[in-house]
C-alpha cells in the first residue's frame, strides 16, 4: 500500500517536471523541471530496489549532466524563445501521432496488466554483484564505453574550442 | 504491490513528453533536455523489466545508457556551441541551410 | 573419281583483293593498288582458263563441296560449287570481260578521288559473281545475287557526294530488292516442297514431274516468283527503271555490271532453272511476253535518248529483253549465246562510250560531239564494230546471236519474231544514230580549251566525270584502248562460235551447251501450236533439219539482216545527210514524241504510284507516329513524369530540423501501432 502511494506521489511529481519543461519557455526552467524529474526517477528506481542504478542516476544525470546544461545555457546566454510558427509537419502529425501512439500503449499495457506485480526492493541490489557483473560478462561493454567518453570528450574539446583567431594582414592595395 | 505495467506506463508518459518536447520546441537546448527525458522515460521501463524478471542485466543496460547518453550530451552541446558562434542563434528553425 | 579443282579459289581471289584494297588500300600509291587489283583479278581469269583446259575431261556436272554450311532437320545446304557448261561459259565471260574493264579502268580512274575504292569495290563485285555463277544452290547462288546488287549500289553511288548518284545507288538498290523478294518466296516454295535448294537435288526431283499446263501449280508460281527475281535484277519490265539511273557511276562500272555481267545474273539464273520454267509453260510464255515487250519498249525509249549513255542503257535493256525472249521460248543456248556476245560488244560500247567522254572532256551529250572519227581513230573503229556487233549486221557477233533467237522465237509464235525484228530495225537505227552524231558531221560543242569550265549541261554528266582541262580532244592512254582492241576483235569473232546450219556451220556453241539444256528436258510432243511451249534445242534441230527449214531458216536471216541495214540507212537519212529532219518529225509527232523522249513517264508514275505514298506514309505512320509519339514520347514522359513526382516529394526536404523530427515521431508511431495491433491480434 505505502509502495503504491509512494510510487504514485514520486510519478507524480515526476510527470509535472516533464509537463513543467514541456511548457516552459526559458530553457533555464526547463533545465531545472528536467532536474527534478529525475530526482524523482531516482526515488522510483529506489522503490524498485535498484539502489546503484539510483545512485548512478542522481550522481551522473542529475549531477553532472544537467549541470552542464545549465553550464551551457548560460554561456550561450539563451532567453525566452519566441514564439514563431515552426515546421507544420511536427505539430500537425508529430503530436499527435505520439499521443496516439502512447494512449494505446497505455490501454494495452492496464487493460492486459493483470497480476504482476514488482515487490518493493525486487532487485537483488548490491552494488558488488553489479561490479561482479560490469567486470566479468559486460567487460567488453564498459571498456568500449569507457573509450566512447574519452572520444566524446576529445570531440566535445575540438568542437567547443574557440577557432584560432587570425589577425588579417595589412595588405598592400 | 505496484503492477509491472503502472511503471510502464509512467515510462511512456515520460517518453511522450519527450517526444512532444522534441517536437514543439524552438530552442535547440530545449529540445536536447526532451532528448534526455525520453531517455529516461527508457531508463525506467528497463528497471522496472529488470526488477519483474529478476534479472540483473537491466540494471547493467541503463547504466550503459547513461554513459551514453552522457557522452551525447556533451557532444552534441559542444555542436551547439560550434553552431551559435556561426550562426549566432539557438533557434532551430534558423539552421535551414540544407533547404532546397 | 572426280579431280578437285579447288574452285573455291575463283571467288576468293577477287575477294582477297577486295579486302587487300580496302582494308589497307588508302595507304597504298596507285601503282600498288592497281597491281593488287589486276593481279587478283587476272588470277582468277587465268584460274578459270585452267579450269577450261580441264574440263573436257571432268564429269560434268562437277561438284564440288567445300564445307557444310546449314543442317536444318532434312533441309541441308553447303558451300558448295557446281561446274558445267553453262557456268563455264558464264565463268569465261565474267573473268575476260572483267579482267580486261579492270585494266580499262587504271586509264580511266587514274585521275579521280577514291581511287583504291574503286577498285575495291570491282574486285569485291567480281567475288560476288563468280560466288552467284559458280553456286551449286539458290542458296549460295542468292548470296551472290544480293552481293552484285550491294556491289552494284556502291559502285553506282560512287560519288557519292554528288546527289543525283547517291539517288542513284539507292533506286537500284531498293528496285533489285523488290525482285529479290519474288525470289526469296520462290525458295521457300522450292524448300517447303522439295526440301533442298540444291540444283542437283532438285533437277533430279522435279524431272520426273509433268510439265504443269492448268493455272498456277507450283512449279508455274515458283517459277513467276523466280521471274520476278530475274527482272528486277536484269531491268525488265516492269523493274527496268533502276538502269537508266545508274548511269550515274563511272563508266567502267556501266560497262561491267550494267552491260556485261550483273544485268545478266537474271538470263543465267532463268536458265539454271530451266528444269522449273520446261514444266511450267504458262510461266516461260509469261517470260517471253515480258522479254518481247521490254525490248520493243526500251528501244523505243533509246530512239529519243540524248546522253550517250543512256542510249546505251536503254540499248541493254532492250537486248536483255532477247535474251529473255530466248529463254521464254525454251531456246536457253541461244539466249546465253546472245548473252556472250553482248558481254563483247556492248562492254565495247560503254568503253568506247567512256573513252568519247573522256575525249570531249566530259560531256555527254551527243547533240554536242560531232566529227570525232578523225580525232579519235581508235576509239571510232573500236565502237564501229561494236555498232555493227549489235546491229547484227553480219558477220559480226550479234548477227548470229540475235538471229538464232528471232528463228526460234519464230518457231514458237510469229508474234514474237515480228516484234523481235521490229526492234531489231529500231536497234540498229539507234544505234547508228548514235555513230553518226557522234562521229561524223561538224564538231558542235564547245571549244576545249575552256572545258575546266565547261557547266554540266545535261543533267547526266558528272561533274566529275574527266571535266579536266587538258586542251584539245585527244586519244584516251593505251591501257585504255587496249582493252577496247580486244573486244573488237571478240565481238567480230566472237558470234562465229555460233554459226547455225542453215549458214554452213556447226553451231558449235549450241552443241556445247547442249547437254547441260536436254538432259532434263520434259517428254512433251513437239507441237509448237502453243506459244512458248517448245522443246529444247536438239530434240528440234535434230528432229527437224531438212532442207525446207534452211530455207526458210535462211529467208527469215535474210528478212533481220534488211532490218538492221533499214535502221542503218534511215539514221544515216537522218541524221547524216538531212539533219533538220529529225526536228521536224519530232514537230509532228508532238505529244507522242514529248512522251517517248521523256521514257514515258514511267519514272513519274512509279513516283505517284509507290514511292511518294510510301515516303509519306512512312513520314506520317512510322516517324511522327511510332518514333516521335511513341518511342521518345515514352522516353520524354517518364523523365518528365519522374521529375514531376521528384518534385512533390522534394517538399520533404525542407532543411527544416522539426519537420524531419516530426516524420520521424509519425513513422515511429505509426509503426508501434502496427506492432501494437499484431501483437493484440
Amino acid at each position: 500500500m505505502l509502495h503504491l502511494i509512494l510510487f504514485l506521489v514520486f510519478g507524480a511529481i515526476c510527470v509535472a517536471g516533464a509537463v513543467n519543461l514541456l511548457v516552459q519557455r526559458h530553457p533555464i526552467n526547463g533545465a531545472l523541471s528536467l532536474v527534478v524529474v529525475m530526482g524523482s526517477l531516482a526515488a522510483e528506481y529506489l522503490l524498485l530496489g535498484a539502489e546503484f542504478v539510483a545512485a548512478v542516476q542522481v550522481i551522473v544525470y542529475a549531477g553532472a549532466i544537467m549541470v552542464l546544461f545549465v553550464f551551457v545555457i548560460m554561456l550561450l546566454n539563451a532567453g525566452v524563445e519566441e514564439r514563431t510558427t515552426g515546421s507544420r509537419v511536427a505539430l500537425l502529425f508529430g503530436v499527435p501521432g505520439m499521443l496516439i501512439g502512447s494512449l494505446l500503449i497505455a490501454w494495452v499495457l492496464i487493460s492486459r496488466s493483470g497480476t504482476e506485480a514488482v515487490a518493493v526492493g525486487a532487485l537483488p541490489g548490491p552494488p558488488r554483484i553489479m561490479g561482479w557483473l560490469l567486470f566479468h560478462e559486460f567487460l567488453l561493454p564498459f571498456e568500449v564505453t569507457s573509450i566512447l567518453v574519452l572520444i566524446a570528450i576529445m570531440g566535445a574539446v575540438v568542437l567547443a574550442a574557440k577557432p584560432p583567431s587570425t589577425a588579417p594582414t595589412p595588405r598592400e592595395d | 504491490m505496484v503492477p509491472l505495467s503502472y511503471y510502464l506506463v509512467l515510462s511512456g508518459i515520460l517518453f511522450a513528453c519527450g517526444v512532444t518536447g522534441f517536437l514543439i520546441k524552438r530552442n535547440i537546448i530545449s529540445i536536447f533536455m526532451s532528448i534526455e527525458l525520453m531517455l529516461n522515460g527508457v531508463n525506467l521501463s528497463f528497471v522496472a523489466f529488470a526488477a519483474h524478471w529478476h534479472a540483473l542485466s537491466g540494471q547493467i543496460f541503463v547504466f550503459f545508457v547513461m554513459v551514453v547518453a552522457a557522452a551525447e550530451a556533451t557532444v552534441g552541446l559542444a555542436i551547439i556551441i560550434a553552431v551559435y558562434r556561426t550562426r549566432e542563434t539557438l533557434n532551430v528553425d534558423q539552421v535551414n541551410l540544407l533547404k532546397l | 573419281m572426280t579431280a578437285n579443282l579447288h574452285l573455291w579459289l575463283i571467288p576468293l581471289l577477287p575477294l582477297t583483293g577486295a579486302a587487300i584494297n580496302g582494308l589497307l588500300g588508302k595507304k597504298f600509291s596507285r601503282p600498288v593498288v592497281v597491281a593488287i587489283a589486276l593481279f587478283f583479278c587476272g588470277a582468277a581469269f587465268a584460274d578459270v582458263l585452267w579450269v577450261a583446259a580441264q574440263f573436257a575431261a571432268l564429269a560434268k556436272p562437277h561438284i564440288e563441296v567445300v564445307a557444310p554450311w546449314i543442317r536444318a532437320g532434312s533441309f541441308q545446304a553447303d558451300f558448295g560449287f557446281y561446274l558445267d557448261q553453262l557456268s563455264l561459259v558464264m565463268l569465261l565471260v565474267v573473268t575476260g570481260v572483267g579482267f580486261l574493264i579492270h585494266i580499262y579502268s587504271v586509264g580511266y580512274m587514274w585521275e579521280e578521288g577514291g581511287f583504291y575504292r574503286f577498285f575495291a569495290y570491282l574486285n569485291l563485285f567480281m567475288f560476288f559473281m563468280l560466288t552467284l555463277v559458280l553456286a551449286s544452290n539458290y542458296l549460295l547462288m542468292f548470296v551472290g545475287w544480293e552481293g552484285v546488287g550491294l556491289a552494284s549500289y556502291l559502285l553506282i553511288g560512287f560519288w557519292f557526294t554528288k546527289d543525283s548518284a547517291a539517288a542513284a545507288g539507292k533506286k537500284a538498290f531498293i528496285v533489285n530488292r523488290v525482285g529479290d523478294f519474288g525470289f526469296l518466296i520462290a525458295l521457300f516454295l522450292l524448300i517447303k516442297h522439295f526440301d533442298s535448294l540444291n540444283f542437283q537435288t532438285l533437277a533430279q526431283s522435279i524431272a520426273p514431274l509433268a510439265p504443269e499446263t492448268a493455272g498456277a501449280g507450283l512449279l508455274t508460281s515458283a517459277a513467276l516468283l523466280l521471274l520476278v527475281g530475274a527482272c528486277g535484277k536484269s531491268a525488265q519490265i516492269p523493274l527496268y527503271v533502276w538502269l537508266p539511273d545508274a548511269m550515274e557511276g563511272p563508266t567502267p562500272v556501266s560497262a561491267l555490271i550494267h552491260a556485261a555481267t550483273m544485268v545478266t545474273a537474271g538470263v543465267y539464273m532463268v536458265a539454271r532453272s530451266h528444269v522449273i520454267f520446261e514444266r511450267a509453260p504458262a510461266a516461260l510464255t509469261v517470260v517471253a511476253i515480258i522479254g518481247t515487250l521490254t525490248a520493243i519498249f526500251a528501244a523505243t525509249i533509246g530512239i529519243c535518248q540524248t546522253d550517250i549513255k543512256k542510249v546505251l542503257a536503254y540499248s541493254t535493256i532492250s537486248q536483255l529483253g532477247y535474251m529473255f525472249l530466248a529463254c521464254g521460248v525454251a531456246a536457253f543456248s541461244a539466249g546465253i549465246f546472245h548473252l556472250m556476245t553482248h558481254a563483247f560488244f556492248k562492254g565495247l560500247l560503254f568503253l568506247a562510250a567512256g573513252s568519247v567522254i573522256h575525249a570531249v572532256g566530259g560531256e555527254q551529250d551527243m547533240r554536242k560531239m560531232g566529227g570525232l572519227r578523225t580525232k579519235i581513230p581508235w576509239t571510232f573503229w573500236t565502237m564501229t564494230a561494236a555498232t555493227f556487233a549489235i546491229a547484227g549486221i553480219p558477220p559480226f557477233a550479234g548477227f548470229f546471236s540475235k538471229d538464232e533467237i528471232l528463228w526460234r522465237a519464230y518457231q514458237a509464235s510469229w508474234a514474237y519474231w515480228l516484234i523481235g525484228v521490229f526492234t531489231a530495225f529500231l536497234t540498229s537505227f539507234y544505234m547508228f544514230r548514235l555513230w553518226f552524231l557522234t562521229f561524223f558531221g561538224e564538231y558542235r560543242g564547245e571549244q576545249t580549251g575552256d572545258a575546266q569550265e565547261e557547266p554540266a549541261q545535261t543533267g547526266m554528266s558528272a561533274p566529275h566525270d574527266h571535266a579536266h582541262g587538258h586542251g584539245g580532244i585527244h586519244e584516251s592512254p593505251k591501257v585504255m584502248l587496249v582493252p577496247l582492241v580486244i573486244l573488237a576483235v571478240l565481238s567480230i569473232i566472237g558470234g562465229w562460235l555460233g554459226v547455225p546450219g542453215s549458214l554452213g556451220g556447226k553451231n558449235r556453241f549450241d552443241q556445247f551447251l547442249g547437254p547441260v539444256f536436254r538432259s532434263s528436258a520434259p517428254a512433251i510432243n513437239n507441237s509448237h501450236a502453243n506459244a512458248g511451249e517448245t522443246a529444247p534445242p536438239e530434240q528440234q534441230t535434230e528432229g527437224r533439219e531438212p532442207e525446207t527449214g534452211h530455207s526458210t531458216e535462211l529467208i527469215f536471216t535474210g528478212i533481220s539482216v534488211t532490218a538492221a541495214l533499214l535502221g542503218l540507212y534511215l539514221a544515216w537519212l537522218l541524221y547524216q545527210s538531212r539533219p533538220q529532219l529529225p526536228q521536224q518529225i519530232a514537230h509532228v509527232l508532238g505529244g507522242f514524241y514529248n512522251a517517248v523522249a521523256n521514257k514515258y513517264y514511267v519514272d513519274e508514275l512509279y513516283s505517284v504510284l509507290f514511292v511518294k505514298p510510301l515516303v509519306d506514309g512512312s513520314a506520317r505512320l512510322l516517324w511522327h507516329g511510332v518514333d516521335q509519339n511513341v518511342i521518345d514520347a515514352a522516353l520524354n514522359d517518364s523523365a518528365d513524369g519522374a521529375r514531376e513526382v521528384s518534385d512533390v516529394v522534394r517538399q520533404m526536404q525542407s532543411g527544416n530540423l522539426r519537420s524531419y523530427a516530426g516524420w520521424i515521431a509519425a513513422g515511429a508511431a505509426a509503426v508501434i501501432t502496427y506492432m501494437i495491433w499484431m501483437g493484440v491480434k
